[in-house]
């Protein structure tokens, strides 16, 4: 305890190991909050729903703090839901079976672009005879356009852009500039002010009823924008660091400690062990790790579990087990050995209770140092495009992004969000292992 | 280099120094015979165990029928002997040739002899043909194919493992030579950026030069269309070369030089460095003969695991840079399921990389007088 105490003291010296503790907790807090908030099936679930779970996002929108650095004011994405209450719906009974009902949303609207599109999602209760609906846009400068009157069925989307007959009354097949545009003006300009949309809507039976959605689908989206699938990023942002830290974690930890305990089971035991392991090493060496990965991840199955299980299987027999073969042969002939061989321990106590714990401070910086490898290898698997197919990962989202061409289009959010993630995740471990380092070899401290 | 750096007297006893040259040059042509031997047995090993691998979903197998199968058709349907069958017959007949094909290479055998073959054809490169990609030429050849881009591979990770190795030990050198200064300093501040894989640094290079300053390409290996004169299609080459060469660089660049200069820090602190100090040399020798001498080997091992590490990470480079090499050939074969071009590549990065562990291990005895001395061969 008192050795772990020390540690933390001489962490505090660096100020790099302080920024790498502080990453490197936020990451593990981040990891904790998604696997709290958002259940694996669930994160599954959304990462792989497609038009129906994610209807409400516009497609490609950039995250909405980007108005914040930007001059031309992008347009944000909302939506709003009579059912929720978010919009406001009066019914006004006519007679017994006749209502009047009367939705309506206003908005400012303070942009400088119009819209990529905007959508109306009917839901309706009725018997046999159909509501009917008629909506309006009223837009800041006193102008009322009819936007359509329609029977709503009991599910029924409609799509302001691709009405035909709108495009015909707008006399535009542009009909989100032609609702959101100063039709007098020379040059092309916004109108800002408030808008409202308002859809009066009369039923026919009693009990029967409209509910609406209406979905504004923006340039601008959240936290982190949506991709091409419509999908929320942040949604595999935040998802993706649980994921990448137990990845990064457990094939650290796995290939450190069983190399460790094959290094020092060859060294104690000598002979044909330790031959042996010399020369699978050597195989190993010209073995193209990767290369049989991507065979593993196109032969048999993509799952993140069993690239974990070979990553750790082939890292085993890494250059690591030479560093800790010399020092074990060094140790092997320490007089505490001398001294448990002489009350009688056995191979297998020596190795585990004497030869194997006084390594464990060595194991620290190298363990907390490969970290990052392997988060940024499971990563590029997904870019090579043998990412795991249901898991919402970083490298996924860029392995998304690459395939679209995003770098190409401009849409850099894309691909800068997960390996800005990444970067950090990659040096705030390599930092703390840096200073951890420093800190067990005494050696290295003062140069 | 032996000649240089361990000068004998001049003119005495120029018998002794001929034996001891000779010896040399029998020692080192008995190291490298033993080395390559046990490369031999190595990539043997690894190629093996690439074939174990890619057959236990029977993939190998279904390379070989499909070989089998295009070739016997192609050889039917193309002699005029067979021109009058009908087309029931010719199927008939293509069926049974594929049979006795198979049972001529063994394909109805066990698979423990079965994999001898395979093991056979991938040592010699005989690599089948592939599914769906071809060569520049058109050829189906897998070797052909996975050949013909490993000029540009070599281009590229020569030109940065080059750049890489010199750079670093200049650097650390100076860097050990008045250490504690500021670019000291920055160099350790910078080295844990050495976690991250150069195509992670590719992305950002590509957004900020390529996307937003538009001075340097997005990617590819020269300008579309090529340069008729092979003048400016070499520079045009070497242009689009600057950005992978220096993600690679920049990704491992730091942490080398932050190493090499702790060890030469160590080493410079030696009795031996002192007592040479203090006999007046020149810095430079005491660095180059001092210093340099007694820790390049371990460098060069450092420089060979360094090189490993980074054959992975060019399959990566080259398809984030769409450099033509094999990495991006194996990434092609991945999204076409190309199952021949995958394992054949696997093959070929087996070979590169024993290739390379063993010019790295000639290297080293050159520089390790202990291998031409004979203390400690291999």
């Amino acid at each position: 305890m008192n050795a772990f105490k020390n540690t933390i003291r001489g962490l505090f010296q660096y100020p790099s190991a302080v920024l790498g503790i502080t990453v490197v907790l936020v990451l593990l807090g981040i990891a904790a909050y998604a696997l709290i908030t958002i259940p694996y099936s669930e994160a599954v679930r959304l990462w792989r729903g497609g038009e129906d779970v994610w209807y409400q996002n516009p497609r490609y929108a950039a995250p909405a703090w980007f108005n914040k650095f930007s001059k031309v004011k992008k347009p944000v994405s909302f939506r709003v839901n009579t059912a929720d209450g978010s919009m406001t719906k009066t019914v006004t009974p006519a007679s017994d079976d006749i209502a009047s009902e009367e939705i309506a949303y206003s908005f400012d609207y303070t942009y400088d672009t119009p819209p990529q599109e905007m959508n109306l999602y009917f839901t309706t209760k009725f018997d046999t005879k159909l509501p009917f609906a008629s909506i309006i846009w009223h837009t800041p400068d006193g102008r009322e356009i009819k936007i359509a009157n329609m029977a709503v069925d009991r599910k029924t989307t409609y799509r302001f852009s691709q009405d035909p007959r709108l495009q015909k009354s707008l006399k535009t097949d542009q009909v989100m500039s032609a609702l959101f545009m100063d039709p007098n003006s020379e040059t092309p300009k916004i109108v800002k002010g408030t808008y409202q949309l308002e859809i009066i809507g009369a039923t026919f039976e009693s009990g029967s009823d409209i509910d609406v959605e209406f979905v504004f689908h923006g340039d601008l989206y959240g936290l982190a924008g949506t991709d091409k699938y419509r999908r929320d990023l942040f949604l595999p942002l935040l998802y993706g660091t649980p994921i990448a830290l137990a990845f990064g974690l457990v094939a650290a930890l796995g290939t450190a400690l069983l190399t460790m305990v094959i290094a020092a089971i060859g060294t104690w035991y000598g002979g044909w062990v330790d031959e042996l392991i010399q020369r699978i090493t050597e195989v190993n060496l010209v073995l193209p790790f990767l290369g049989i990965l991507i065979m593993v991840g196109t032969f048999y199955s993509r799952s993140i579990w069993l690239m974990l299980g070979i990553t750790i299987a082939l890292g085993i027999f890494g250059g690591a087990i030479k560093t800790y073969r010399a020092i074990f042969l060094q140790s092997k002939e320490a007089s505490y050995i001398e001294a448990a061989r002489a009350y009688g321990a056995s191979s297998s106590r020596i190795i585990f209770k004497y030869l194997i714990p006084r390594m464990v401070p060595l194991l620290i910086p190298t363990l907390v140092s490969s970290v990052p490898g392997y988060v940024f290898l499971e990563a590029s698997l997904a870019v090579l495009g043998l990412g795991d197919p249901i898991l919402p990962t970083w490298g996924k989202v860029i392995n998304d992004a690459f395939a679209d061409g995003a770098l190409y289009q401009g849409r850099y959010y894309w691909v800068l969000e997960p390996a800005v993630l990444l970067m950090f995740t990659g040096l705030g471990f390599a930092m703390l292992g840096f200073a951890l380092d420093r800190i067990y070899n005494p050696r290295l401290r003062d140069m | 280099m032996s000649t240089e750096t361990l000068p004998a007297p001049a003119g005495s006893m120029p018998a002794a120094k001929k034996s001891i040259a000779n010896s040399a040059f029998a020692r080192m042509a008995k190291y490298t015979a033993v080395r390559v031997l046990t490369m031999a047995v190595t990539v043997t090993i690894g190629v093996y165990l690439t074939i174990l691998i890619a057959n236990m979903g029977g993939y190998v197998d279904t390379i070989m029928r499909n070989e089998i199968r295009d070739g016997t058709t192609q050889a039917i349907l193309a002699n005029p002997n067979f021109r009058n069958l009908t087309p029931e017959a010719k199927q008939e007949l293509i069926q049974k040739k594929i049979a006795a094909e198979e049972a001529r290479l063994g394909l109805d055998q066990p698979f423990a002899i079965r994999s001898m073959r395979y093991l056979v054809n991938g040592l010699t490169l005989n690599l089948g043909r592939a599914l769906h990609m071809t060569s520049d030429h058109g050829s189906k050849e897998v070797r052909l194919i996975l050949l013909e881009r490993l000029p540009a591979t070599l281009l590229m990770t020569g030109t940065s493992s080059l750049i890489l190795f010199f750079g670093s030990i200049v650097i650390a050198l100076s860097l050990s030579r008045n250490y504690g200064n500021w670019i000291d300093k920055v160099v350790i501040a910078l080295s844990p950026t050495s976690s991250v894989p150069p195509w992670f640094y590719g992305i950002f290079f590509i957004l900020i030069f390529a996307a937003i300053l538009k001075v340097l390409p997005f990617g590819g290996l020269v300008d579309s269309p090529p340069p008729t004169n092979s003048f400016d299609y070499g520079l045009s080459v070497l242009k689009h070369l600057i950005l992978p060469v220096v993600s690679v660089i920049i990704s491992s660049v730091f942490l080398s030089i932050y190493n090499w200069r702790t060890f030469f820090l160590i080493f410079s602190s030696e009795d031996y460095v002192e007592v040479a100090k203090a006999k007046g040399l020149p810095p430079r020798d005491v660095e180059r003969r001092y210093i340099l001498r007694p820790t390049l080997p371990t460098i060069i091992t450092n420089f060979a695991l360094l090189v490993i590490t980074l054959w992975t990470g060019f399959t990566i480079t080259e398809t984030v840079f769409v450099w033509p090499g094999l990495g991006i050939t194996l990434f092609r074969a991945i999204g076409a399921y190309d199952t021949p071009v995958i394992v054949g590549s696997t093959i070929i990065y087996a070979y590169l990389l024993a290739i390379t562990v063993f010019l790295l291990d000639i290297f080293y005895a050159l520089v390790d007088p202990r291998v031409k001395i004979g203390s400690g061969s291999s």
